[in-house]
């Protein structure tokens, strides 16, 4: 007979499969493998995740931008590249100290938050974040185009919206979806360029500067709607409040106050 | 020599012969929701693939060692987190398909296709032929997937792999797509046609009936 085995990870691999010991250090070894192998790929791997979503979203801006009639030339001649502007949203002007880089690490923070109280919420959102990151498009000095990311409640969950406003700051001039989880075939409609082709033109405001904007229950009637989707009431409605909202004195309605007195 | 051959019949048995998803009904649910483009189908079968064939081979590696008892968690263990590997790298290097299989990637952990393989094969036999089975039978589940995307792409959008191969009505051509071939239904009716091909063609697949309905002369009389 051999003398009895010194090394311990032999020992191991000896014990029955059944005895407690080797059960449980089975299950711990397995279980460490797999941890490392998990971690270090979402760890290695985070970097290019982050770097495609945002080159997604540069994407996406770009062919907003690219979508609305006569916008794709201008864009062309200002070399493709929108300005992008970190806005402190209560005060209403460019935030000094957060950049675009550093706007996930504040939006981390709950102190860069605001709590709505239920009066002001008209897009369901509880609370809302203190800086923004919105994009500009200048022809010359003046300011043609605002893109506005926002946020509102629809019938399945959030939608993240992108809201393009013209230099007048008061006509639509196009509005992508970013994001949502609306039942298919009903509000997830919002996502067909069809339907999304009827905010071009619409106007917000009417000349006393009362916010207007609605989304139909049906075809659009004045200048102010949009085309409500047939059995996606609630979808329109949390559409509907959300670039209200958006647009109001709680969400970007300073800002684009001073972008009208020209400071930006 | 017989080795090679044993290795050979154990690659391209599950293609058709033992085709998990035709002959063992096994992997339905993943089959009907991602074949509404050849594109989705293409890599959800090498995920698919990918980790069959991995696990298997670390299962089979560790497999004199596995208590019993706990067999089945650490299976689903090492199965899941080559799920959870292959879902970010999808999600690393290719974007935009990893968000049309949405979370059919990580369903692959229940799959079972998967779990079916390592517990009936690796268990049992040496990395390498518990490899070579996994290979094979990712490859069979593959092509029923494949056959099924090209089928419903083709039928519901007139295209193959997002080009145009059928002009459809709204370019100005003469094919009317079969909205119903995006739905999960058409999926179901592919894969039965397909059963029922495969079948015809291979009567020994088919199975004896569990119950014999009552002959019509009883009916008759009374």
């Amino acid at each position: 007979m051999a003398a009895p085995e010194r090394n311990p990870w032999r020992r191991l691999l000896a014990l029955p499969n059944e005895s407690r010991t080797k059960t449980l250090l089975v299950a711990f070894l397995v279980a460490t493998v797999c941890g490392v192998m998990v971690s270090g790929a979402t760890v290695l791997l985070r970097p290019i995740q982050s770097a495609n979503r945002a080159a997604e979203e540069q994407a996406r801006i770009a062919s907003l931008v690219q979508g609305i009639p006569g916008m794709a030339g201008l864009l062309d001649r200002s070399g493709g590249k929108l300005s992008t502007v970190v806005v402190d949203l209560p005060m209403g002007r460019a935030a000094t100290e957060v950049t675009p880089a550093k706007l996930g690490t504040a939006l981390a923070e709950a102190a860069n938050w605001t709590v709505l109280s239920p009066a002001a919420d008209i897009a369901g959102l509880g609370r809302r974040p203190d800086f923004a990151q919105v994009f500009l498009l200048r022809d010359g000095e003046k300011i043609s185009l605002v893109l506005l990311p926002m946020t509102g409640q629809g019938y399945g969950g959030r939608i993240d919206a992108i809201l393009a406003l013209s230099g007048d700051l008061d006509t639509i001039a196009g509005i992508a979806i970013t994001n949502h989880s609306e039942t298919p075939g009903l509000g997830g409609r919002i996502e067909e360029p069809s339907w999304q082709a009827g905010f071009a033109g619409t106007r917000t405001r009417d000349a006393a500067g009362t916010l207007r904007f609605d989304v139909a229950r049906g075809p659009a009637g004045g200048p102010y709607e949009v085309d409500g989707i047939t059995g996606a009431t609630r979808t329109g409605r949390g559409v509907a409040g959300m670039v209200r909202f958006w647009l109001g004195p709680d969400g970007y309605g300073p800002f684009l106050d001073a972008i009208r007195r020209g400071e930006f | 020599m017989s080795s090679r051959t044993d290795l050979r019949a154990t690659l391209t048995d599950p293609l058709v012969r033992q085709n998990p998803v035709t002959l063992q009904i096994l992997g339905i649910c993943s089959a009907l929701a991602v074949t509404t483009s050849v594109a989705t189908a293409l890599t959800m079968s090498v995920s698919l693939t990918v980790v069959l064939t991995l696990s298997a081979a670390a299962i089979s590696l560790i497999r004199r060692h596995i208590p019993d008892a706990i067999r089945l968690i650490v299976q689903i263990v090492i199965v899941a987190s080559m799920v959870i590997v292959i879902d970010q790298v999808l999600q690393a290097f290719l974007g935009e398909i990893s968000r049309a299989l949405s979370i059919y990637v990580s369903l692959i952990t229940t799959n079972c296709l998967v779990l079916g393989r390592t517990e009936a094969y690796a268990r049992h036999h040496a990395p390498l032929p518990a490899a070579v089975d996994a290979f094979g039978n990712g490859l069979g589940y593959s092509l029923v997937l494949l056959v099924v995307g090209a089928l419903r792409e083709l039928l519901g959008r007139g295209a193959l792999f997002g080009h145009s191969v059928l002009p459809t009505v709204d370019e100005g051509g003469w094919f009317t797509p079969l909205g119903l071939m995006l739905l999960a239904p058409s999926a179901f009716f592919l894969l039965g046609g397909l059963v029922w091909a495969i079948r015809s063609l291979r009567p020994e697949q088919s199975e004896a009936p569990e119950h014999t309905p009552p002959t019509r002369t009883a009916e008759a009389a009374e």
